[in-house]
């Protein structure tokens, strides 16, 4: 499954939802651009939601890490959202999970920037 | 392809749809053998992040050379090994991606997680090529990889 995305807006905020794969290839370029554009659009608090990312590989995980730091070199803030238990373990593995902002319902993400 | 009751192997382009083929083909023969499925998630994990460095940082894309994946089962052992036509690598330059200077890198936990997810993983590089050899055992422990040799 490719990975798609849809973003709405919630409160100022920019709720991604993404869901199938975050892999080398398509679905890293999907993601990239995306908060690529958001940027470009002065979107800068990002919330990505992942609840329905069934799979990610190195590549998402380097993904994931050049959108947060894209977005923080932009004076803005990029959150997790709902992760699934793989994904929450890989961040776990990887020790990222300590320097995502990882939220785990939507309400709270969105109340969460300033 | 070359086949055996125990071992089956391949020759692959170097090429994005190797990865996903060779992920595809780990996740079927582990299904088969009985892994649980956090197992399965883990060997195909493991031989998706070694067929992206075969393809990605060993051939570099290269149509006139070869990935060449294998599959064998032991008495205890469910075997991959996965080699590449590149011109090697260095291992004492293979970053630890823990460490605080390398946390926020976008690269360089391929290696790492194949270390995490299987119960051996041998690296071994020459100017000819990279092989990589990862083991699963079969009624051995399922967490906590370890790492045999390089």
């Amino acid at each position: 499954m490719t990975m798609k995305v849809g973003s709405r807006q919630v409160d100022g905020v920019t709720i991604v939802d993404c869901s199938g794969r975050i892999t080398l290839g398509e679905g890293s370029v999907i993601l990239r651009d995306t908060v690529r554009d958001l940027l470009g659009k002065g979107n800068k608090k990002i919330v990505l939601n992942l609840q329905d990312v069934n799979y990610i590989d190195s590549s998402g995980i380097g993904e994931l890490v050049s959108a947060f730091t894209t977005t923080k070199n932009q004076g803005g803030e990029l959150k997790l959202l709902n992760l699934t238990k793989k994904v929450n373990d890989l961040l776990q593995i990887t020790k990222l999970y300590t320097v995502f902002d990882v939220k785990d319902d939507e309400a709270s993400a969105v109340k969460s920037f300033k | 392809m070359a086949m055996t009751e125990q071992r089956v192997s391949y020759t692959m382009d170097s090429s994005l749809e190797t990865i996903d083929s060779a992920e595809e083909k780990a996740t079927k023969i582990a299904t088969e053998l009985g892994f649980a499925e956090d197992e399965v998630m883990q060997i195909s994990m493991a031989v998706r992040e070694g067929a992206v460095n075969a393809v990605l940082h060993g051939n570099a894309y290269a149509k006139d050379k070869k990935v060449i994946l294998g599959f064998e089962r032991t008495g205890q052992d469910f075997i991959i090994t996965i080699r590449d036509q590149g011109p090697g690598m260095d291992l004492s330059k293979i970053p630890n991606p823990l460490a605080p200077e390398n946390l926020l890198k976008t690269s360089g936990r391929g290696i790492f997680l194949m270390r995490s997810f299987m119960d051996v993983v041998e690296i071994r590089p020459s100017s000819s090529g990279t092989e990589l050899k990862l083991i699963k055992h079969v009624h051995g422990p399922t967490a906590g990889g370890k790492e045999a040799s390089q």
